[in-house]
């Protein structure tokens, strides 16, 4: 579903993705491991359409994201670092306008996708509250439901779990693996477990090149006995 | 192009979700009414007309404008909404109309909040209502051309303060052409006809037809073509 091939982008002297190469079915949970800095954003950043690549391509569902921008758009759901949402918004009126754009026009349309994400996000005691005045885990809640809101058989997530409570973190875990039957999903994290909790493939990025690209059990099979974060700084040893 | 309409919705009632628009209005309808007052003798004139009023817009517009203006893009930069916008299905094209239709919309409520002003004259005197139609007309047309400068120099900080610095100062160059103060200093170094030249690209010498009543093309298409190509490079600079 979706497939990448040589993405390459630069700032300036630094190379930030150098040549990422590998492919998303349905049904796969990846998880996309790396230092920060070593080029995970960026690359998701791609993917999604909002960053021009210099070099290389990703296609989703065939379509070539610089060909044609809008339809990949329409394909994915996308989770940006740090949830970014309008601060001054509820959380009703900001998913009803992200359903407004997702095509949900009619009043009972809008009003269906917003009541299935704010139910599957558990979303629904601060739903008239403006998000300026939630907490980070309901803010993070609120990017996950916009970002799951028109059932997109895509999803990329950057940092789905980050600030969030560990009993929070189990509910994302159990939701995106309870969607990822039906769906192409790539998550970025830096929570070593979360790759043994829910990811069936994981690709580790170093300074902006791919250093291995497996399952978590061949993962460890690298060194039989070892954490998974001893494995990690060996593979990541040149980013330090 | 139907991608406009929710865009254009959120931005508009962003206005008034926050208290920038109750500020803005309050601001605008104090400071051009008192300049009319105080300045412009309005009543002092003895004349049925809204001259005394609309005098001062050019210059008002110079600080007002910039500061409805500067957060369009800057604000979004700032948030990291903006990554959330442009991996929406929306074309940058549709985003940039959608936000500068909405700021615009919103300006022209500003302006027609005077319109209790025209009663006031019609009830004193009997007034020219095609002069005073054709005034808001130029006085709304003139607001889109500031708009679509405040809408570029806002697209190319994510730094409100320069934004609002920069649409100023760009504005005041396009207001300085055309002021005759400052037409007859050039005067003094410069042949006349590149006087002429350069104060056909001024607000004030465009806009002064539409205060004596003449609705003349050329100046309708100033203005337009001003917002085009603002906008234009406002697209060019988002997608950069």
């Amino acid at each position: 579903m979706i497939e990448v091939k040589g993405l390459v982008k630069t700032y300036g002297p630094k190379r930030a993705v150098d040549g990422v190469s590998f492919r998303v079915n349905r049904g796969d949970i990846l998880g996309f491991l790396g230092p920060n800095g070593a080029g995970k954003s960026t690359t998701m950043k791609m993917i999604t359409g909002f960053l021009r690549p210099d070099a290389g391509t990703a296609t989703v569902d065939g379509i070539d994201v610089t060909v044609d921008p809008v339809a990949v758009k329409r394909k994915l759901g996308y989770l940006p670092e740090s949830a970014p949402a309008y601060p001054e918004m509820t959380v009703e009126e900001f998913l009803g306008f992200i359903a407004e754009v997702r095509g949900f026009r009619s009043t009972d349309a809008k009003r269906a996708q917003v009541d299935r994400a704010i139910g599957l996000t558990h979303l629904t005691p601060v739903r008239k509250q403006t998000i300026e005045t939630l907490s980070k885990g309901f803010k993070q809640r609120v990017g996950f439901a916009q970002a799951l809101l028109h059932d997109p058989g895509v999803l990329v997530l950057d940092e789905p779990t980050d600030g969030l409570d560990p009993n929070q973190k189990n509910e994302v875990r159990s939701l995106i693996k309870a969607m990822a039957v039906e769906k192409a999903v790539i998550l970025s994290t830096h929570i070593l477990e979360e790759v043994d909790a829910i990811c069936n493939r994981v690709i580790v990025i170093s300074q902006g090149k791919v250093v291995a690209d497996e399952t978590p059990a061949s993962l460890h099979a690298r060194k039989p006995g070892a954490r998974l974060d001893e494995i990690f700084r060996t593979l990541t040893a040149s980013d330090v | 192009m139907t991608q406009i309409s929710p865009v254009f919705k959120r931005e508009f009632l962003g206005y008034f979700r926050s208290p920038v628009a109750y500020v803005f209005l309050v601001v605008f309808s104090v400071a051009s009414i008192g300049l009319a007052f105080f300045v412009g003798g309005f009543f002092k004139a003895n004349q049925a007309t809204m001259q005394g009023y609309f005098t001062f817009y050019p210059w008002l517009f110079l600080f007002l404008i910039p500061a409805a203006g500067m957060r369009l893009w800057s604000e979004e930069k700032r948030t990291g909404t903006v990554e959330l916008l442009f991996t929406l299905p929306i074309t940058t094209l549709e985003a940039v109309l959608g936000k500068f239709l909405a700021a615009w919309a919103f300006l022209t409520l500003a302006i027609l909040l005077s319109l209790p002003l025209a009663g006031t004259v019609a009830y004193l005197g009997s007034p020219d209502w095609g002069v005073i139609a054709s005034t808001y007309f130029g006085g709304i047309l003139m607001a889109g051309a500031y708009l679509g400068v405040c809408s570029l120099t806002s697209a190319l900080t994510k730094n409100q303060v320069i934004s609002f610095v920069i649409s100023v100062v760009a504005c005041l160059a396009l207001l300085f052409l055309g002021w005759s103060v400052f037409s007859e200093v050039l005067g003094s170094i410069f042949p006349v006809w590149l006087v002429d030249l350069l104060s056909n690209f001024s607000f004030i010498t465009h806009f002064d037809a539409f205060t004596k009543g003449i609705v003349d093309p050329k100046d309708v298409v100033f203005f337009l073509s001003l917002i085009g190509f603002t906008l234009f490079l406002n697209v060019v600079a988002l997608e950069r």
